[in-house]
């Protein structure tokens, strides 16, 4: 048997050990939970993923020949009960020109119902170039019983489009939108001035 | 001092010996094992003939393979092959009296079993956990199962994964400290190496598993929205986590199955290992390497073409260090002096169908391939191949070579060499025709299929039958060699088996090493 002095010795190294371990295993917690903000970052400087570019306002663009067909598509959740719309389902625009569309929701309830929308761009490598600048998916949006809202989205495809060779084989661009009912909605406050209307 | 040895409820409900609960491990994967296997013949009887048979619909389906999937994974390989034979020899190999700590090795053993319980139960609880073993959402949020059930499975698998990190810290800290001196790094014996990389990646991978899953529970129960995207979420995020800890968890069962097939193949040639340093930093590689091709399982969520052609090139790389085991297992059979016992049968049944496997694999591996291949029956034959018929050899492998060091007692020869050809028939006949109904395009995960698929469908069942039978058999023959087998000295095997647990007597004395070891 070892001395009693060497097995102090070893218990001690165990604890070091397995301290060292336990380090690497909350570690390992804590990068999964950093994984969240830090994938949700990734996403949105590389378009990884179909999310689309915001910009603040429209700037001065050159406009090339090459045109694209952009496609609309509008689908709600299951619980949602609005009727959601878009007044074309393709429009053709030029690179780098900005496109109008204008969406439409309806609440047929007689409840004030919240919705958010969630969006992504199809086919995904081309997300990064299909940048908005006007958008009601950057808001909640709160419609009152019966009430119908106008929503335009303006958007433009990044004409450094032209430069990806990847992109060469991309002629149509779908854009769809899901309305999500936000369960919370009116426990957040607003919906309660709407409801006089 | 005598071999004193505590009574019966101290010793097995209390044990901190790590023989003992070695073969509690053992005991506990063979039994989730029957229940795994039993899940698995029922699925086959579903699938015998077109049409639906004995499932009520698809939801059932899914909770069967569920459970089958994650039985197999975390309750019956894991245990037997970390737990089991990783708590019985590693101590023994490198000349240490136990583990480092007993006490937490016990919890880790019995942490395992509400884990078990609660997967169980969760079957039956609601509609049950139809999930499939990688549980995404939006099918395991509350859209796809509002009951408890998932909740329940989650809770399994939390239990689940903190008895492998409380092993696996085990492991570690009694491998960096508890070496009999003389017994360098370089000089452990190649289980003992597997072990030690199956713990490294067990604490890397294990955690974010448990992340993902705990941010699925509280998506689930409070309001929180990691993976859903009404709230800003990202269903596709958990895929990444999920992978992030699976794909190192196929190599977390198969690495101690390389250890084992090591030490076999050395033994019944009569020769040391070919390439003792490369085999054991080819484990390395593979543990390092195994961290960096997740997204290989996801080939189909919208990747771009480089992300893919990066993910392509570095899992074809993984075949470099798994040919460089596969070639220094031949090369130790080569000019050696082959006796043609049990284990090695089952070790040679490793190595040709676990490359077969892998050959499935470098297939699968191309972005290209996979998008044409992904979720169908040939997947379910790749990766059947790899761990059925590869990490569960290797654990009936380890079992004929060490039974009679582990009870004292040995196997009849010619009814371990029965359930291998047996067995060996059975599994081949199971998985070799999903390749080819894979290939003609039959989706997995669902009861039924077009009349087209039939001819192949019922081989398969049949080899399932066959496989089962012989499973059964070995029952049999496990009981009746732990209580009438021959009895055997402490070098059973001859001058090939040269580990130090072969320098003990059979079975080893309640606390070995009571002089330490010398290695020279």
């Amino acid at each position: 048997m070892p001395s009693n002095k060497n097995m102090q010795d070893i218990e001690n190294r165990n604890k070091k050990t397995v301290l060292g371990v336990f380090g690497i295993v909350a570690a390992m917690i804590v990068l999964a939970y950093a994984s969240v903000p830090l994938y949700d970052l990734f996403c949105r400087v590389t378009g990884f993923g179909g999310t689309t570019g915001r910009v603040a306002e429209a700037r001065q663009m050159d406009i090339l020949d090459r045109q694209m067909e952009v496609q609309f598509r509008t689908s709600t959740a299951d619980n949602m009960p609005w009727d959601f719309a878009v007044e074309t389902n393709k429009m053709v625009v030029n690179v780098g020109a900005d496109g109008f569309i204008n969406f439409t929701a309806h609440n047929p309830t007689g409840k004030a119902v919240t919705g958010t929308a969630v969006y992504n761009v199809t086919p995904i490598k081309a997300a990064k170039y299909f940048k908005k600048i006007q958008c009601f998916c950057f808001d909640e949006q709160i419609l009152t019983p019966g009430q119908t809202v106008n929503m335009p989205v303006v958007f433009f495809i990044d004409p450094a489009i032209d430069q990806d060779v990847n992109l060469r084989d991309v002629k149509t661009i779908t854009l769809s939108y899901t309305f999500y009912k936000q369960d919370s909605g009116e426990a957040k406050g607003s919906p309660d001035k709407n409801k006089e209307t | 001092m005598a071999d004193h040895k505590p009574g019966f409820f101290t010793r097995w409900f209390c044990s901190t010996n790590h023989k003992d609960i070695g073969t509690l491990y053992l005991w506990f994967a063979a039994l989730a094992g029957l229940i795994g296997l039993a899940a698995s013949v029922v699925m086959r009887m579903e699938l015998q003939q077109p049409g639906m048979q004995i499932m009520t619909d698809g939801q059932m389906w899914n909770v069967f393979i569920t459970a089958h999937g994650l039985i197999m994974v975390f309750f019956v390989v894991m245990p037997a092959l970390i737990g089991g034979f990783g708590n019985w020899f590693l101590p023994l190999m490198i000349g240490a009296p136990d583990m480092a700590f007993p006490r937490l090795n016990n919890i880790s053993f019995w942490l395992l079993v509400p884990a078990f319980l609660l997967l169980l139960t969760s079957a039956l609880v609601g509609s049950g956990a139809g999930t499939g073993w990688t549980i995404y959402p939006p099918l395991s949020s509350l859209t796809g199962h509002p009951d408890m059930s998932v909740d329940m499975a989650i809770f399994a698998l939390h239990l689940a994964g903190a008895s492998s990190i409380l092993g696996a810290a085990n492991f570690i800290t009694t491998i960096f400290n508890m070496r009999a001196p003389g017994m360098t790094l370089h000089k452990m014996p190649l289980f003992v190496w597997a072990m030690l990389v199956t713990a490294f990646l067990l604490v890397l991978a294990v955690p974010v598993l448990g992340g993902a899953i705990t941010m699925l529970l509280t998506d689930r129960n409070f309001g929180t929205d990691f993976f859903s995207p009404e709230g800003g979420g990202d269903p596709v995020l958990f895929q990444h986590l999920f992978w992030f800890f699976g794909h190192p968890e196929v190599y977390i069962m198969i690495l101690p199955a390389f250890g084992i097939i090591s030490h076999i193949v050395s033994t019944f040639s009569r020769k040391p290992i070919f390439g003792y340093l490369g085999m054991a930093y080819a484990m390395v590689a593979i543990g390092v390497v195994g961290f960096v091709v997740w997204a290989h399982h996801m080939y189909t969520v919208g990747m771009d073409v480089n992300t893919r052609a990066y993910f392509t090139a570095a899992t074809l790389i993984i075949a470099v260090p798994t040919g460089i085991k596969i070639f220094s297992w031949i090369a130790t059979m080569w000019g050696g002096s082959i006796e043609f016992k049990t284990p090695m049968l089952w070790a040679i049944g490793f190595i040709f169908l676990f490359t077969v496997g892998g050959v499935t694999g470098v297939v699968l591996a191309n972005a290209g391939m996979d998008v044409a291949l992904h979720d169908t029956y040939y997947v379910v034959a790749h990766f059947h191949y790899v761990l059925s018929l590869g990490a569960v050899f290797a654990i009936f492998a380890g079992w004929y070579y060490w039974i009679g060091k582990m009870s004292g007692r040995q196997y009849p020869e010619w009814a371990g060499q029965l359930h291998f050809w047996t067995t060996f028939v059975g599994v081949n006949l199971v998985f070799f025709p999903q390749h080819f109904l894979g290939l003609a395009g039959m989706p997995r995960r669902i009861p039924d299929y077009p009349d087209a698929y039939e001819g192949w469908n019922m081989i398969s069942s049949l080899g399932a039958y066959i496989s089962a039978a012989s499973f059964c058999f070995f029952v049999l023959l496990a009981f009746w060699t732990l209580f009438a087998g021959r009895r055997v000295g402490p070098n059973y095997w001859g001058e090939g088996a040269t580990t130090l647990e072969w320098h003990v007597s059979s079975p080893p004395p309640f606390h070995q090493f009571e002089k330490q070891p010398v290695v020279k």
